[in-house]
């Protein structure tokens, strides 16, 4: 199976209030709250990392689930951000990733 | 060739005066000045405090009117750009002056002033939001909600001790560390325009009609999500939705966001202090 980069678009604006983030696309005003899990793949979002070391090495170390299935997890999470533009998904580096996270 | 004189065009113009910013509309036609003066009656300000000038040009209704009648809001060739089927406007923030041309009523006017403060708002941190609002206690109370919530309902069972500041947008606007509630113009079902006044904003409720009054706790993220729904934004700009979505963020973290489930008598009031 392909391997997945995974990069913040720069359309979104996000804020962690109260324990959660909260992430809203700016073109489609579309709203999220991200859970604790879905917190960390998506600060690790840099289109660099691999997804499914940002699995192995932050989502399975924090919260001691077993990789299988937290990878079936981050893959569903990640299919849904980018069907709204919240992330970019490649099979490739993101090489000008940097272009697309915010900066906050 | 003649030269109007600073005096004659102050003089054409009337400064309306809504959350503390002056937003003046000069006309040649008397009837319509007498006609938004009147209807703008306890938000006139004064011409050397105005932040932001329009020339507006009337057209007779006999005129066809612009053929879209949907709403646009957009920022091009530096300045602000605005339609819909009764006005176009355009404004360059820059040197603060703008001009419409609008259907000869006052009702454009209210929604010209709406976007208008809407977009300068955005930028420091403030927002118009569906909701009504009172004074009470040196305080004000925001009761948001779609129609039909009650914002009609609570604010006609205020209790004589409180200021109506609106029963249909609200205003916030932010000053310093704390958050400021204004009275406004836009009046909604009850037909009564607010009072030209403004307090710390001490809670911002969501409203919910039941079977008895109680006041719950809302999550962050319930609380930022409903209070987006409501504010009021018109402008298909992204860097502008990203302000407003942290000016939601920044007021929710300084103001509590409750939900309010009332029963519509007077006992509701209790809560609200």
């Amino acid at each position: 199976m392909a391997e997945k980069y995974i990069a913040r678009s720069s359309a979104i604006a996000a804020r962690m209030l109260g324990g959660e983030m909260m992430v809203m696309s700016t073109t489609d005003s579309t709203f999220f709250t991200l859970n604790e899990v879905a917190t960390v793949i998506w600060q690790a979002a840099d289109g660099r990392t691999p997804l499914s070391e940002i699995v192995a090495n932050k989502i399975c170390q924090e919260f001691d689930v077993d990789q299988e299935c937290a990878q079936r997890g981050a893959d569903r999470f990640v299919d849904e951000l980018s069907r709204h533009g919240i992330v970019l998904v490649s099979e490739h580096p993101l090489i000008n990733s940097s272009t697309l996270l915010e900066s906050r | 060739m003649t030269t109007a004189t600073a005096a004659e065009l102050a003089s054409e113009a009337v400064p309306i005066e809504i959350g503390g910013m002056t937003i003046a509309l000069r006309t040649h036609d008397p009837s319509f000045r007498q006609q938004i003066a009147g209807r703008y009656a306890g938000f006139l300000g004064n011409m050397r405090f105005a932040h932001l000038e329009f020339d507006v040009d009337l057209y007779e209704p006999s005129e066809p009117p612009p053929t879209d009648n949907g709403l646009k809001v957009k920022f091009k060739e530096g300045g602000w750009q605005l339609q819909r089927g009764d006005f176009r406007a355009r404004w360059n923030p820059n040197i603060r002056r703008g001009y419409i041309r609008q259907a000869n009523n006052p009702y454009a006017c209210d929604s010209l002033l709406r976007i208008v403060h809407t977009l300068i708002l955005a930028k420091q941190g403030g927002f118009l939001v569906h909701a009504a609002s009172a004074i009470r206690g040196g305080k004000a109370f925001i009761f948001s909600g779609v129609s039909g919530a009650g914002k009609t309902t609570i604010s006609r069972l205020a209790p004589p001790d409180t200021t109506l500041l609106t029963d249909e947008i609200s205003y916030v606007r932010r000053e310093g560390d704390q958050y400021l509630a204004f009275g406004t113009p836009f009046a909604g079902e009850l037909a009564k325009v607010g009072e030209n006044r403004s307090a710390p904003i001490g809670g911002f409720f969501l409203l919910e009609k039941g079977l008895e009054n109680s006041i719950e706790p809302v999550n962050p993220a319930e609380g930022i999500q409903r209070l987006l729904r409501n504010i009021l934004f018109f402008a298909d700009d992204p860097a502008l939705v990203e302000l407003v979505f942290q000016s939601a963020c920044d007021f929710a973290g300084s103001v509590p966001i409750q939900r309010l489930v009332f029963f519509p008598d007077q006992r509701v009031w209790d809560l609200v202090r």
